[in-house]
């Protein structure tokens, strides 16, 4: 297969692949929804947040502890551990939290659900980020509560090929 | 190019105290490639090297979900994964990968809860 065919193929797929679909938002803790491709497929942080949280300009909040390193030599392997101060009980939990490389190509990272048997909302990951960048923790509660914080990583060698 | 890809393994502790909010590390080996690179002109376009990435983590104990996670293509390779979960009861705790080309890994650990 010539190069140029096989772009289009690829391009025609994920073409395909991105029509935006109708699709019930996640029901219960039961039953994970689909994957949610339009906020991976936004190209900016405000698209990304909008499609996801449905707003840009989210509260910050004590709440929210992000710990990433002030500097990553390496942008392929940055550690990223957060956690959300919750009492993680049936009435009141930490339901989703969003990661975003604002300054990343495509800005959502990653999606957690948790539920009260999490025990606490705390994640620890490793996240590519393409440049120096904010790197932001947007958490809602089962109520639909959102509290979010944000901490720059400068890096010194590009991780996104 | 042969690829290293699944071996999933976990950490965790085999026993804990009822309502100890324990910690589970997991790992597999997977290439988490973006599908994009940069062209000529330094704008990002579709690469060679199509997207091949782990979109979801399912966690269960006992069949009953603890934590799911969905995941975009800036995940790093090889992804780690620590998550808590709180102990009520002896069982498994099972965590399953799916990416995005249909493959499917999965691991499990049993939990004493005295």
């Amino acid at each position: 297969m010539k190069r140029r065919d096989f772009l289009r193929v690829t391009l025609a797929v994920g073409a395909a692949a991105s029509l935006p679909v109708l699709r019930p938002r996640r029901a219960s803790a039961d039953k994970p929804a689909a994957w949610p491709a339009e906020g991976f497929d936004a190209e900016t942080l405000t698209d990304a947040m909008k499609r996801t949280v449905g707003k840009s300009d989210v509260p910050l909040s004590p709440k929210v502890k992000l710990n990433v390193p002030k500097t990553a030599e390496n942008g392929a392997v940055v550690p990223v551990t957060v956690e959300v101060d919750s009492p993680m009980t049936a009435a009141d939990y930490i339901e989703t939290l969003y990661l975003y490389v604002d300054n990343n190509p495509r800005p959502l990272a990653s999606e957690f659900h948790f539920t009260p048997a999490s025990g606490k909302a705390y994640v620890q990951q490793r996240l590519k980020m393409g440049g120096t960048s904010n790197v932001r923790a947007v958490a809602k509660t089962n109520k639909g509560q959102l509290m979010a914080t944000a901490q720059e990583v400068r890096v010194t060698i590009a991780g996104c090929g | 190019m042969a690829q290293n890809i699944g071996n999933p393994l976990i950490s965790m502790p085999a026993s804990a105290k009822k309502g100890e909010v324990i910690e589970v590390h997991c790992l597999i080996m997977h290439p988490m490639t973006t599908g994009l690179h940069k062209n000529e002109q330094g704008k990002l376009v579709g690469g060679s090297t199509p997207a091949h990435f782990v979109k979801t983590v399912d966690v269960t104990f006992n069949d009953k979900p603890v934590m799911n996670a969905d995941w975009g293509i800036a995940v790093s390779t090889n992804p780690f994964l620590a998550f808590t979960m709180r102990a009520e009861q002896s069982g498994t705790l099972k965590i399953v990968w799916k990416d995005n080309k249909g493959g499917i890994w999965s691991v499990e650990s049993k939990l004493t809860v005295a």
